[in-house]
């Protein structure tokens, strides 16, 4: 077909797997980042509606945790599913950033972007303060160690001690604003990248995102202001 | 007797008043170019990669040709001064491009757009080219749909069709308001495939400089990197010059800034003939100038004057705003002087007209210069939805210009400088009188005669590059007798040394005024004296200006910095000293040729009722001037004739009374 | 009306840049900006000084050679406008304006406002065409093009080239450009043939060129003079989705010109003496 391409193609067709077509490619790195983000996404909703049932009283949110504890291979594949996601992800949107700034080469002395949200030029930061969060999250509602006073299994009072420190809440709260940002530009973008956009569908994506950033991140932070206000307490 | 300028030694040392052979094929006129391309040679295309040819331009002419002639599989070199071929001026053209494909049905045909065109051009123009150009116009069609070009199209999928220019059929196929946009970007892309294939070097930001020509033919060019600023030469079997317009004679035009005379201006002064300089087109509606820094002029699509009433106050200096002044105290000229044709009369009659109520001194706006379009009568008739529909893109481009809403106040237009019909002499084969050197589109002087109709120079651009110059250049080189030679020859270095010469004797004036100043004055002189309206005196006036001024330009001339980096006061510089020996020659070429037609009037040949007039017994002919030196002291040009005659369509006078 | 304007003052591609104060105490309301320049450079000259380097041509908002920021906003305040566009109108008496070049890896800085945009030609070169030999079109109406896909073509193929939407990208993206030629051709039927092999093209060039990726940040849209939208970098993600998965096999090894083609002959090119 094109002679452009014949005429250039010095080495002969070489067969390449559709990942790593993806992978070498800007487009397709992003079109990664948002499958996996999705995933990150779908984890995270359902994560938000477990924790909520500290709500009900320890025993039913105790009851769900054991209940995930149930089926140890299930729960080890999802866990790696959402480690390899949340790696791929990180390390995509890493790269990209870094060559993006190579891309500007010299930095404009005044620059006033005009259309654009905080969040979305701020995709890098955001991610990486949840990467800290979830690091230090894991360390301290999973494996416990940095926990005040943690108790294998008890969900319910790990999470009320651990919001019984304003310093918890706080730490949490912030990590819940990154993930505010994070969301409400990257769904939308999520869509843009798998080019699910026209101008008809886009405004409503972007009303979608905004609006579960929001539900995400108001549910989450109740858990926290409600233990410090005592709606939740032991 | 006829001398065949192809094997007589041209250049320099052409023969004095050889009668031009046109080289036009015999048979009817309906199958001349399939004649010819019949007759011609063919080159052998395992050898097509041996021969090197340059296209000096990337307009839908050289875009065209550039690409076209890659594809065939020659060695093709390709510049243009933009910083990319994407640029070149032919993107600035809106209305569209004509066609006699008769899908509107209504009685179009190669036969009538060729009728019309030659009519247009008030019967100066050939008539074995115009019909081939009417002839290929369908085939471009085709190419540039094939290629993407977005056509307008019917809800059926089938593409669209406007009447354009006063002509009686629709044939004019359009893309939104930007068709040159769309064609040049066509040929674009097609020229970029074959940059990407290996082709085609393309080198934007360098300026052809000079033509070399060594034993009698077009051998070669020297260029100026626009950034480095390197003098380099580039050595060729054939050269073609598609480097457009020169309007900017005038300094305000609606020609782009760049747009220059320089590559041809160069081939004129080796030997090329320069045919019928004086033609050149005014276009009625084009936003007026603001002021003295007023550094172009913007076009208003003609279309306007369909439903806009032109007038001027009755009283001259008449103070009023517009809307106080009552349709007592209007002139709404045109109705008066054309009842039949009213605001619709053809460009270079509403042209004249606005300029002479403007001499009365009852012109409107900054300096006088400009009359209203008023469209207060169509919103009452119409409303304003139907006007929005119509022309609301045009309302807003002209608020954008001049801040003030068409829909309050009447748009203020004048005419200005568009077209030049004038350019390099070609045969029918579009080879210059230097064997070897093509010329296509805007530069050549081909096809339009003393008027050009409205949407056919996208036309004759394209038909040129795409169909006619692929194959004639094929014969020239099959005809073979071309000597190997690179550009170590000496003729190239003298060039080269000419070019540095000319350029450190710019830098080296040291004056006081930047090359703009000059450029204005010339072009004030070249508007006041030799524009719409020409005369005996005027043209007696300007030719005794213009040495002073060029004097003045030479003595007092500033250039800053040097010329080994991006230096754009310099490539001015060159331009406008080319544009002075040009306007000399547009002056002289208006002067003898003693008729009216077309574009060209002179005031003292005209009707009663102000109509340009033609002497067809004496001037039923092309000039094509030969350059014999410049400056004082120098010879005089010699003016070669070729005349023209007209089989298929008989000689008549126009009126649109 | 009074102006102060800092400009960005580089003499050549290696030389260091600084800005530079100038003022210009009588430019009129109905000046374009350009010629607000013109004037500037008109006084330079004659005080000797070097003038300002800045492109442009038609001046009339369709090449798209002219281009600079002007206090950080690409092509100036006016929204879907080129600086060539704009009037002095649209600014007050006193303003201070930072006159600054578009800013990318892919464009190098030539002299003071000038640019080279290169980049874009070679992104279109590796695939923004439809291949079809002069001669060899079909009759025009053979081919039947819905008058949506149509206008929305012509939309995309709006697009004058300016690099503006590279130059408010903090990514210093390509992707607007990139997308609106990808819409233009993948809208037609002419387009087809070649859709798979061209999204992947030009992208892989837009990479070679060292242009960022997209975001979907959104500046770029809204500073694009021709009104280009976002939906063309959709379609162009969608279209470099299916053609990764479905088309791959062709599609090996993806063209690249070298950074060293024919579009950059004057780089390579000799300086006098040299040869
Ligand atoms: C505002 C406007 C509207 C118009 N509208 C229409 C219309 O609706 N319909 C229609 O049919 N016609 C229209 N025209 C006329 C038409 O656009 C031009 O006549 C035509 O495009 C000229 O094309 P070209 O290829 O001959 O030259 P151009 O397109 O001008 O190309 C010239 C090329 O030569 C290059 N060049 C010039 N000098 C040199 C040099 N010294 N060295 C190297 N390169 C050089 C330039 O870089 C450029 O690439 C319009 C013209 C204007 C000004
Ligand atoms: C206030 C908000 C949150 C609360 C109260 C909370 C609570 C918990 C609890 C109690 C656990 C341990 C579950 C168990 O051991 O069975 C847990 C695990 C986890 N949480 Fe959260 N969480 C919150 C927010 C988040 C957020 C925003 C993210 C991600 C961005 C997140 C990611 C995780 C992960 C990855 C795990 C480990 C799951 C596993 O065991 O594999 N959490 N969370
Ligand atoms: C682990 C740490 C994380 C990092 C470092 C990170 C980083 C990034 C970056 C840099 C982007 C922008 C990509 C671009 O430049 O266009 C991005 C996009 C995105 N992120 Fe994250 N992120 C992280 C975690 C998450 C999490 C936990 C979620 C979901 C809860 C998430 C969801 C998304 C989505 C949906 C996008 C949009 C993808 C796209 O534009 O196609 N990210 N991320
Ligand atoms: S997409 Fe818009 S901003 Fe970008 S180059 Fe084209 S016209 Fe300029
Ligand atoms: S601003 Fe840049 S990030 Fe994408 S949406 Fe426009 S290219
Ligand atoms: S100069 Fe042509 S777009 Fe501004």
């Amino acid at each position: 077909m094109a002679t452009a391409v014949k005429d250039l193609s010095a080495p002969a067709p070489r067969r390449i797997s559709r990942l790593g077509l993806l992978w070498r490619s800007t487009i397709g790195k992003k079109i990664i980042m948002a499958v996996t983000g999705l995933v990150l996404v779908l984890y995270v909703f359902v994560h938000m509606l477990g924790n909520l049932q500290v709500f009900a009283g320890p025993e039913k949110i105790d009851a769900y945790g054991r209940l995930l504890r149930a089926a140890p291979v299930l729960l080890w594949t999802a866990r790696i599913v959402l480690l390899a996601a949340a790696v791929a992800h990180a390390w995509a949107g890493i790269e990209l950033q870094l060559r993006a700034r190579q891309a500007r080469g010299v930095a404009y002395a005044d620059y006033r972007p005009g259309a654009s949200s905080a969040a979305s030029r701020t995709m890098l930061w955001s991610g990486l303060l949840i990467l800290l969060f979830v690091v230090y999250h894991v360390l301290d509602l999973t494996v416990g160690v940095v926990h005040p006073d943690f108790r294998e299994g008890e969900i319910y009072w790990n999470v009320v001690k651990r919001f019984g420190q304003i310093t918890g809440v706080a730490a949490y709260l912030i990590a819940m604003v990154a993930l505010a940002f994070h969301l409400w530009h990257g769904i939308y973008s999520m869509f843009q990248s798998l080019g699910l956009s026209n101008r008809r569908l886009t405004p409503q994506v972007q009303k979608f995102a905004a609006g579960l950033a929001t539900v995400l991140t108001i549910g989450f932070s109740a858990i926290p202001l409600a233990v410090i206000i005592g709606v939740v307490k032991v | 007797m006829a001398t065949d300028l192809r094997t007589a030694p041209p250049g320099p040392s052409a023969p004095a008043r050889a009668r031009l052979d046109a080289r036009v094929p015999g048979g009817p006129l309906g199958s001349k170019w399939e004649q010819r391309r019949f007759e011609m040679k063919l080159v052998n295309p395992a050898n097509k990669r041996r021969y090197t040819i340059i296209v000096v331009g990337t307009g839908l002419a050289g875009g065209a040709a550039a690409a076209s002639l890659g594809e065939l599989g020659y060695n093709v070199v390709n510049f243009c001064i933009q910083d990319s071929p994407r640029r070149a001026h032919s993107i600035a053209a809106q209305g569209g491009i004509n066609a006699a494909k008769n899908y509107t049905n209504d009685g179009d045909s190669v036969e009538r757009l060729f009728y019309d065109t030659i009519k247009g051009g008030d019967f100066r123009a050939r008539e074995a080219n115009v019909y081939r150009l009417a002839e290929l116009s369908t085939a471009i069609i085709d190419q540039c749909t094939a290629q993407g070009v977005p056509f307008a199209r019917e809800y059926g999928g089938t593409l669209a069709n406007r009447s354009f220019g006063g002509a009686l059929v629709s044939r004019t196929f359009y893309a939104r308001g930007q068709t040159g946009q769309q064609l040049l970007l066509g040929a674009y892309q097609a020229l970029l495939r074959q940059v990407a294939a290996g082709t085609v070097k393309l080198h934007p930001r360098h300026e052809m400089l000079e033509l070399v020509v060594v034993d009698g033919r077009a051998r070669g060019v020297v260029t100026r990197d626009l950034v480095s600023g390197a003098i380099r030469s580039w050595a060729a079997d054939a050269v073609v010059l598609a480097t457009g317009g020169y309007g900017n004679v005038f300094y305000l035009s609606t020609n782009a800034r760049g747009s220059n005379a320089t590559a041809i201006w160069r081939a004129h002064r080796k030997g090329a003939f320069f045919a019928n300089p004086c033609y050149t087109q005014i276009h009625p509606t084009c936003i007026p100038r603001s002021g003295e820094y007023q550094s172009k002029l913007t076009l208003m699509s003609e279309s306007l004057r369909n439903d806009g009433r032109v007038w001027v106050p009755k009283a001259k200096g008449d103070a009023r705003a517009p809307g106080d002044i009552p349709d007592a105290d209007r002139d709404y000229y045109l109705e008066r002087m054309y009842p039949t044709y009213g605001n619709l009369a053809p460009r270079d009659i509403a042209s004249r007209a606005a300029k002479t109520v403007c001499d009365q001194g009852r012109g409107v706006g900054p300096g006088g210069l400009g009359v209203y379009l008023d469209f207060r009568d169509a919103f009452q008739r119409l409303g304003r939805r139907v006007l929005d529909e119509r022309y609301g893109n045009l309302f807003e481009m002209y608020e954008r210009i001049t801040g003030e809403d068409p829909h309050d106040v009447p748009m203020r237009i004048y005419p200005a400088v568009h077209y030049t019909m004038g350019g390099l002499w070609v045969d029918y084969d579009l080879m210059s009188t230097i064997p070897g050197l093509f010329v296509g589109g805007e530069a050549n002087f081909s096809d339009h005669g003393a008027n050009r109709l409205g949407a056919s120079a996208l036309m004759q651009g394209l038909a040129d590059g795409y169909f006619i110059l692929p194959y004639t250049i094929g014969d020239y080189l099959a005809r073979g007798g071309l000597a190997k030679l690179d550009t170590g020859h000496a003729a190239f270095r003298d060039a080269e040394a000419d070019v540095l010469a000319r350029s450190r004797r710019f830098l080296e004036i040291g004056g006081t005024k930047p090359v703009e100043h000059f450029h204005r004055e010339l072009g004030n002189v070249m508007w006041n004296e030799c524009g719409m309206a020409r005369s005996r005196e005027s043209l007696t006036r300007a030719l005794a200006a213009l040495p002073g001024l060029e004097e003045q330009f030479w003595r007092d001339l500033k250039v800053t910095g040097t010329g080994e980096e991006l230096n754009q006061e310099l490539e001015r510089a060159g331009r406008v000293a080319d544009y002075f020996e040009l306007a000399a020659l547009m002056c002289q070429d208006a002067l003898v040729r003693e008729e009216s037609c077309g574009g060209h009037f002179r005031v003292e040949h005209q009707t009663e009722d102000g109509e340009a007039k033609r002497d067809d017994a004496r001037f039923t002919h092309v000039a094509a001037w030969e350059w014999r030196g410049h400056g004082p002291g120098a010879e005089r040009p010699i003016r070669h004739e070729e005349p023209l005659v007209f089989e298929a369509v008989p000689l008549q006078q126009r009126s649109y009374k | 009306m009074r102006l102060v304007l800092e400009i960005w003052r580089q003499k050549g591609p290696e030389a260091p840049g600084a800005f530079a104060r100038y003022e210009v105490p009588d430019a009129s309301e109905h000046m374009s900006f350009l010629e607000m320049l013109d004037v500037l450079n008109a006084r330079l000259v004659e005080r000797g000084e070097d003038p300002v380097a800045f492109d442009s041509d038609c001046r009339e908002g369709i090449c798209g050679t002219c281009g600079f920021l002007v206090n950080g906003e690409a092509h100036g305040p006016l929204p879907n406008a080129t600086i060539c566009q704009t009037h002095m109108r649209h600014f007050k008496d006193g303003d201070v304006l930072r006159l600054e070049p578009w800013r990318a890896r892919a464009f190098p800085v030539r002299k003071d406002l000038v640019v080279d945009r290169g980049a874009l030609d070679r992104i279109i070169a590796s695939g923004g065409y439809v291949s079809v030999r002069t001669g060899s079109a079909p009759e025009a109406n053979a081919i039947l093009v819905p008058k949506p896909a149509a206008d929305r073509a012509m939309e995309a193929a709006a697009c004058i080239g300016c690099g503006a939407c590279v130059a408010v990208c903090p990514n210093a993206s390509a992707a607007l450009f990139t997308g609106a030629k990808v819409s233009h051709l993948g809208l037609l039927p002419q387009g087809q043939p070649e859709r798979p092999l061209r999204v992947l093209a030009m992208n892989a060039q837009a990479v070679e060129e060292g242009f960022g990726h997209c975001t979907s940040i959104g500046e770029c849209a809204a500073a694009c003079p021709a009104g280009i939208q976002l939906e063309v970098i959709g379609r162009m993600n969608r279209d470099f989705f299916t053609a990764a998965l479905s088309r791959r096999d062709e599609l090996e090894p993806v063209a690249v010109l070298p950074k060293s083609s024919a579009l950059r002959a004057y780089v390579a090119e000799p300086k006098k003496g040299e040869t």
